[in-house]
């Protein structure tokens, strides 16, 4: 079946209902597990491993961009890298240059990010000159502006034919879900993207001021396990925006371990996106090793 | 890219029993003092997580009783009715404040002689009970604009006060906390398996201050229960507990002055129609049957689901039973703990067996328990018949009925069709469906789209044989006046 077919079919087998009140309060009670010694030394190592280390301003500069790849290679002494850098278009030869032949994946925004608001064909070459320029992974966002007002066809016919520029590219299906307006719309967009071949959901841009909750991250997970039910195949989850501290990302493990299981705790299919929360989880994991908590001025910034 | 990362598994992490101070024993609090039962006799209270001793406290006979009575009066004559109700409101506001600094040491405590799990205690237990002295106390000076057209309200006097073991702390307070704050003073019997939280409520009010004889705390069993409902000189009994006791309390008062509140058993009946949001209702069933492992009175037993969405629910619960932590009770990711008592997990095998037996078909997390304890692992029936007993007796564990229906008319049928009326819950995105549903129903409370949610000014109690009065907001308070 097309993907977009499959979108609508899915759509119509399992209506967008969504109760804010129970999904707040599992998502709050996932949220508040109790991660203790190896279960805390485990969890901050796979926050690492599936961290998209990112930088998304107008200011970054060449330099700031090779600083941050060189971080990603090599966190930290005896830490291994993260999974992406995430960049804007004009910056992933950069990041590519120095990424080149290691473990570390090039993730570029695109299409227009962070509105979303360019003709499709804008969106289509902004795609085609990242992933030429060396782009492993590409997070698009999607049209918020056909979405609310009521054209989902047009949300799907877009990610499908990004997806189709993707060909060998991972594909992020950013939903800026602070933006739909209820939880059911936000499942509603997760089952387009869904449908229409997204590799990952994401939460979020990270430009606006709600980007991800635990409920959102909840209710991303369980469109994800209902789709893989369904169809067998494995959506990942990446997280953006606003998730700054080692107790709010773990809070979000506990949520995607408890959702999706471990076959999801791993970069292929997980993902958080941050640029100051990995500063915190160094100092966390060394904390768990030393007995104490370092400080800031102990772990090298890029 | 790395695929060597290990596996997520949660470590244990305990609660600290540290800030719980157990004494070796405890003995009756009585006209503001502790003293000893009058023939010096003891029972031991145990942790059913571990089967282990906690503590022995002092088991009250019909003297301790009368003993208990007579000073909760010569506290109601001497300080309580004479008390300006600004002063009383002062006393249950600076309850509620003891229970908010201690809330954590009453949250061990709970989970220790319970078994329930510390999130539930510490989550729900003890800041409903804080809640409950916070909202009488604002109360105590206000009571004639509580009941419209009443010239004057006055206390009731003694209220004897019988508690059972599945929310100790919170059902006390449900009872106390008005009682109190209209002017009445309290004999309370809390129940033999889970005495301590209100023995440690008992210490609070004394370091409060509250005047001796206020608040009293007889600690026994069914016998110490009876004698304090069939003691002569109480104004009022309000009692939590099984339909079997109720009934029997109810013609053991008849005849005599004391007024009477019931909160009883029930069977209660979740509704889940197939336009609802699913992934919530299931999450509405856990709360619903596997919150305090099923010891809810309200717990929604009965899940009556729209035959057009059975399968689906049935697969979808089947995969939440696999994600529910049972175990250590004070272990801060538990979702299910340890089962009350001995005799109640073998009351729970029973009725299981009884469902078993009569062709329904069984569904239970896969978990091996410990070896000491009492536990059960979170279950569910399919294929059930309105006949078993599985559908027709409160089991009080955790355990689900699970059947299904084709229209709203008949889910609604159903649903009313046992002498109980405690709770219901109600799923659908239809306002109008909901609607519709609350109407017809015959239950106390009815939560749509959620469940077990509570709030000291929400009314809550039965209707039929899951009792009547009402505790919390202005029905509960009414319970406890003279109008």
């Amino acid at each position: 079946m097309p993907g977009y077919a499959r979108a609508r079919a899915e759509t119509k087998d399992m209506p967008s209902r969504v109760d804010a009140v129970m999904l707040e309060s599992r998502a709050s009670v996932l949220a508040k597990r109790s991660l203790k010694a190896d279960a805390k030394r485990t969890a901050l190592d796979i926050v690492v491993a599936c961290m998209d280390l990112t930088t998304l301003e107008g200011k970054d500069t060449p330099g700031k961009v090779s600083g941050l790849c060189a971080r990603a290679l090599s966190p930290a002494p005896g830490v291994s890298n993260v999974a992406a850098v995430c960049v804007y278009p004009s910056l992933v030869a950069v990041a590519a240059a120095v990424l080149r032949g290691s473990a570390v994946k090039v993730a570029s925004v695109a299409t227009a990010f962070p509105s979303g608001l360019s003709p499709l064909e804008v969106k289509l070459r902004e795609t085609r000159d990242a992933i030429a320029a060396g782009a492993d992974e590409i997070d698009m966002v999607i049209d918020r502006s056909a979405f609310l007002s009521g054209r989902y066809d047009a949300v799907a016919h877009e990610i499908i034919a990004i997806r189709e520029a993707c060909l060998g590219v991972t594909l992020k299906v950013i939903l800026e879900a602070g933006e739909l307006g209820s939880y059911a719309a936000i499942r509603r967009a997760c089952d387009i993207a869904l449908g229409a071949g997204a590799d990952f959901l994401k939460t979020s841009t990270g430009k606006i001021g709600v980007s991800s909750t635990p409920a959102i991250a909840l209710l991303m997970c369980e469109a994800i396990r209902d789709h893989a039910h369904r169809t067998g195949r494995e959506v990942g989850l990446k997280l953006a925006g606003g998730i700054r501290t080692s107790k709010s990302a773990l809070g979000y493990v506990s949520i995607v371990y408890e959702t999706l299981g471990n076959g999801w705790l791993r970069p292929e299919r997980f993902r958080i996106g941050a640029s100051s929360l990995l500063d915190d989880v160094l100092m966390q994991r060394a904390k768990e090793a030393s007995g104490n908590y370092s400080g800031a001025p102990y772990v090298a910034v890029a | 890219m790395s695929t060597t990362l290990p596996d997520l598994s949660y470590a244990p992490a305990p609660e600290s029993t540290a800030p719980v101070t157990l004494r070796e024993s405890y003995g009756l609090f009585v006209g503001g003092e502790w003293v000893a039962s009058a023939n010096a006799t003891t029972f031991a209270t145990h942790n059913p997580a571990t089967e282990e001793r906690l503590a022995d406290v002092a088991y009250a006979s019909e003297a301790d009783v009368d003993r208990a009575v007579r000073a909760a009066r010569r506290g109601y004559e001497k300080y309580w009715r004479k008390l300006r109700p600004s002063e009383r409101a002062k006393y249950v506001y600076r309850i509620a404040r003891a229970l908010t600094e201690r809330s954590r040491e009453f949250a061990i405590l709970e989970s220790m002689d319970g078994g329930k799990p510390i999130r539930e205690a510490r989550d729900f237990d003890v800041p409903q009970a804080a809640a409950h002295f916070f909202y009488h106390a604002g109360w105590a000076d206000k009571l004639a604009w509580a009941v419209p057209g009443a010239e004057r309200v006055r206390p009731l006097g003694v209220v004897g006060a019988i508690v059972p073991w599945n929310f100790p702390l919170l059902i006390a307070a449900w009872k106390i906390a008005p009682a109190l704050a209209c002017g009445n003073t309290v004999v309370l019997k809390p129940a033999e398996t889970t005495p301590l939280s209100a023995l440690l409520l008992a210490q609070v009010c004394a370091e409060a201050d509250l005047p001796p004889g206020v608040l009293n705390v007889i600690t026994g069993d069914g016998r110490t229960g009876a004698a304090l409902v069939d003691h002569a000189d109480l104004d009022k009994l309000t009692f939590t507990g099984s339909t079997e006791v109720g009934k029997h309390i109810r013609r053991a008062t008849a005849g005599t002055r004391k007024r009477l509140s019931l909160e009883l058993g029930g069977k209660s009946a979740f509704i889940l129609y197939e336009d609802a949001p699913l992934d919530q209702a299931i999450e509405g069933i856990v709360s619903a049957i596997y919150f305090n492992q099923g010891h809810v009175c309200c717990a929604g037993s009965r899940l009556l689901v729209q035959e057009s969405i059975a399968e689906e629910v049935v697969r979808r619960l089947r995969a939440r039973l696999a994600t529910l932590r049972h175990g250590d009770p004070l272990d801060k990711n538990t979702d299910i703990g340890a089962v009350n008592s001995r005799a109640q997990r073998d009351k729970i095998v029973e009725l299981v067996q009884s469902g078993i037996d009569e062709g329904a078909q069984l569904v239970q997390a896969q978990w091996t328990p410990p070896e000491r304890g009492y536990w059960y692992p979170a279950s569910f029936f399919t294929g059930v018949a309105p006949t078993h007993r599985i559908a027709r007796e409160e089991i009080f564990g955790p355990v689900l009925s699970v059947m299904t229906f084709r229209t709203p008319s008949e889910a609604i049928e159903r649903a009313n069709n046992l002498p109980y009326g405690l709770s219901a819950g109600v799923w659908t995105s239809s306002g109008a469906l909901a609607l519709y549903s609350a109407q017809h129903l015959s239950a106390g409370v009815i939560w749509c789209n959620t469940f077990n949610q509570f709030d000291p000014s929400s009314p809550f109690g039965g209707y039929k044989e899951s009792g009547f009065g009402r505790e919390g907001g202005l029905a509960g308070l009414r319970a406890y006046l003279q109008i």
